[in-house]
């Protein structure tokens, strides 16, 4: 077996494994805890005045119940795979009683689009502009532009955000600097909401794209300044072939190969990156349901946004997997 | 080494600002040693002071001087950037050259160990680490902590160096001459692959730095340990912007973007030096 059944085969072992190990480590890091959650939550009830002790001890045991914490260590991971793979991670306490994975499913579709979206303007004009940069090197434009992305690489999302919401929002207040869209308007596909969605979309977008754009523009550059000197790049600029063909053709499609690779690698990172942007812009994302689950001691919260963001990264980067062979034609004919 | 110093000096000018720079902002953070006030001490100035002649960068609404809670911040941040440098290049270079040059099954085991942990998504389970640890978490263990998971990229990097270096001559020589496998790492492949370390350790300096920025700006570390994210943290909650208390929370963001900028500008010049290809290049090659 070799070429695109076997690549196939490798990479859903790879996605498997990093399931198993990010759902084991997420159960594991849990039990490192000095404090029981069930106590903590507990004390956060009670904080608010006398309660009967027998109530206490039944709420005792219905959170063990509830955050499967009841058996020996291995029947609770076993229970928590679980609730894993039925999606279940009961009812969210600072929202009860709302289930945790209802509250994630309102909110994935926020960050999926923020972050999908983020994803391509950055990767297309990092990529493109790397490699414009990397075969005309002499381009003072380029150069310029290269050295305003490469220093804005590594700034945290967070300074950045906070930045452009200073700038945006209160010194030039053009753009809304907190939630998703306009809250009046009823969601739907009317122009006014559309609009509503891209104006509130812009700032934690362009932050995105700032921050990330730095990494692509220096791999891309240097990938096509290597390839550039290559043997078969040579011989087309001997043979006559336009240089806008060599360039698109020649150097830029082979360049793209290990950026996309790159691309599926840095999906895990990237994913951190709008957590606080979403937390800074107040976005009704999944980043924004994690730092508030932490902030109210939402322990099922927590857990249920840690795991299901370690299976949701780890499902985009098997899709990049997937569609790697369609540029690669190696993979692909084996 | 002092010549490569003078020579990068000399005839690299992003070396030189990100050198001057740098050294600048360590003084700077090494000046908090001598601060007036202990950094911790809250409501011992007088609040909500613009910058003056006897405040120079204005105090904070917690009644702290701004320039010496800025200079003893960047040095608690810088530390725990080194800390986890540190740690985060032991790691990588033990799994890194282990499995180049062991390879067959144990170097396919420790790159599917590699390739997994890049896959997961580091801010979440750091966030998670913070919540169930609590007050129990203090910089040592968020140290120890991002180090864990900010290695791999690098092991990866530092074993394709390793796996070239396996079939030399001079590593077979080592072998005959009856040197041990840790032996022959050290003392033969370590130098090799010291160049690839220091680059990735600038890298992972500023990583490190920006990991710290991130969670202490959000309150998930130690928050009454100055820090620069601590600062902006704590601006956050007086809700200085709206104060109009600009100075708390502009020159903590001036001082990091500095310091970043010192950092990266070091960083790839240094990674000229080591890789003369882009030197090369440079000079029109």
């Amino acid at each position: 077996m070799d070429g695109f059944p076997k690549y196939l085969l490798r990479r859903l072992l790879q996605f498997f494994l990093v399931i198993f190990l990010g759902v084991s480590g997420t159960f594991f890091i849990t039990k490192l805890s000095p404090v029981d959650p069930v106590e903590q939550s507990l004390s956060l009830m009670t904080n608010f005045g006398a309660t009967d002790p027998r109530a206490v001890e039944l709420m005792r045991q219905a959170l063990a119940e509830l955050y499967g914490l009841q058996g020996s260590i291995f029947e609770q991971y076993l229970a928590f795979w679980g609730r894993v793979l039925r999606g279940d991670f009961g009812p969210s306490l600072s929202s009860f009683p709302t289930p945790v994975m209802s509250l994630i499913m309102s909110a994935l579709p926020w960050t999926v689009g923020l972050l999908t979206l983020a994803l391509i303007i950055t990767w297309t004009l990092g990529n493109l502009l790397g490699a414009l940069a990397g075969y005309y090197r002499t381009n003072t434009l380029l150069k310029l532009s290269g050295a305003v992305v490469m220093a804005l690489h590594p700034v945290p999302a967070y300074i950045v955000g906070l930045v452009l919401l200073l700038v945006f929002g209160f010194i030039f207040p053009v753009l809304p600097i907190s939630g998703g869209a306009q809250m009046n308007l009823q969601p739907g596909l009317s122009l006014d909401y559309i609009r509503s969605l891209i104006q509130h979309g812009t700032l934690p977008a362009l932050t995105l794209v700032l921050v990330g754009i730095g990494s692509w523009f220096i791999s891309m550059r240097s990938l096509v300044s290597n390839i550039v000197t290559d043997d078969h790049v040579v011989y087309a600029e001997l043979g006559g072939v336009s240089s806008g063909k060599i360039f698109s053709q020649y150097v830029a499609r082979n360049a793209l190969l290990p950026q996309l690779t790159g691309l599926a690698l840095s999906l895990g990172s990237v994913f951190g990156g709008a957590v606080i942007t979403e937390f800074l812009y107040n976005y009704p994302g999944v980043g924004r349901l994690l730092i508030q689950g932490i902030y109210r001691g939402d322990y099922s919260l927590v857990l249920g946004v840690t795991t299901m963001s370690i299976v949701a990264v780890a499902v985009a980067v098997f899709i990049i997997d997937l569609i790697y062979p369609l540029i690669d034609p190696r993979v692909r004919l084996g | 080494m002092f010549k490569i110093l003078r020579d990068l000096l000399r005839y690299n000018i992003e070396f030189t600002i990100g050198f001057v720079l740098t050294l600048a902002i360590f003084l700077f953070a090494l000046a908090h040693f001598w601060a007036p006030l202990p950094a911790e001490a809250i409501y011992l100035l007088p609040p909500d002071m613009p910058p003056s002649a006897q405040y120079w960068l204005g105090t904070t609404s917690r009644g702290q001087d701004v320039l010496w809670q800025m200079s003893a911040a960047i040095w608690n941040t810088m530390l725990f950037g080194l800390t986890v440098t540190i740690l985060s290049r032991l790691l990588a270079v033990a799994v890194g050259m282990l499995s180049g040059y062991l390879g067959g099954k144990w170097d396919q085991i420790l790159m599917t160990i590699n390739d997994t942990m890049i896959a997961l998504p580091n801010i979440p389970i750091l966030l998670l680490v913070y919540f169930v640890m609590r007050d129990s978490m203090s910089w040592p263990v968020l140290a120890a902590t991002a180090a864990l998971l900010g290695w791999n990229y690098d092991a990866r990097l530092i074993r394709s160096v390793t796996l070239s270096l396996r079939n030399r001559e001079f590593t077979r020589h080592a072998v005959f001459a009856g040197m041990s496998v840790p032996q022959i790492l050290m003392r033969q492949h370590l130098p090799y692959v010291m160049p690839v370390i220091f680059f990735t350790a600038m890298n992972n300096l500023i990583w490190a730095i920006g990991l710290e920025v991130t969670l202490s700006v959000l309150g998930f570390s130690d928050i009454n340990r100055p820090t620069i994210g601590g600062m902006i943290y704590w601006a956050n909650q007086h809700q200085a912007i709206i104060a109009g208390i600009w100075w708390w929370i502009a020159f903590p963001i001036i001082a990091i973007v500095l310091l970043f900028l010192g950092l990266f500008l070091l960083a790839i010049s240094v990674n000229e030096y080591i890789d003369p290809r882009s030197r090369l290049s440079r000079m029109g090659a």
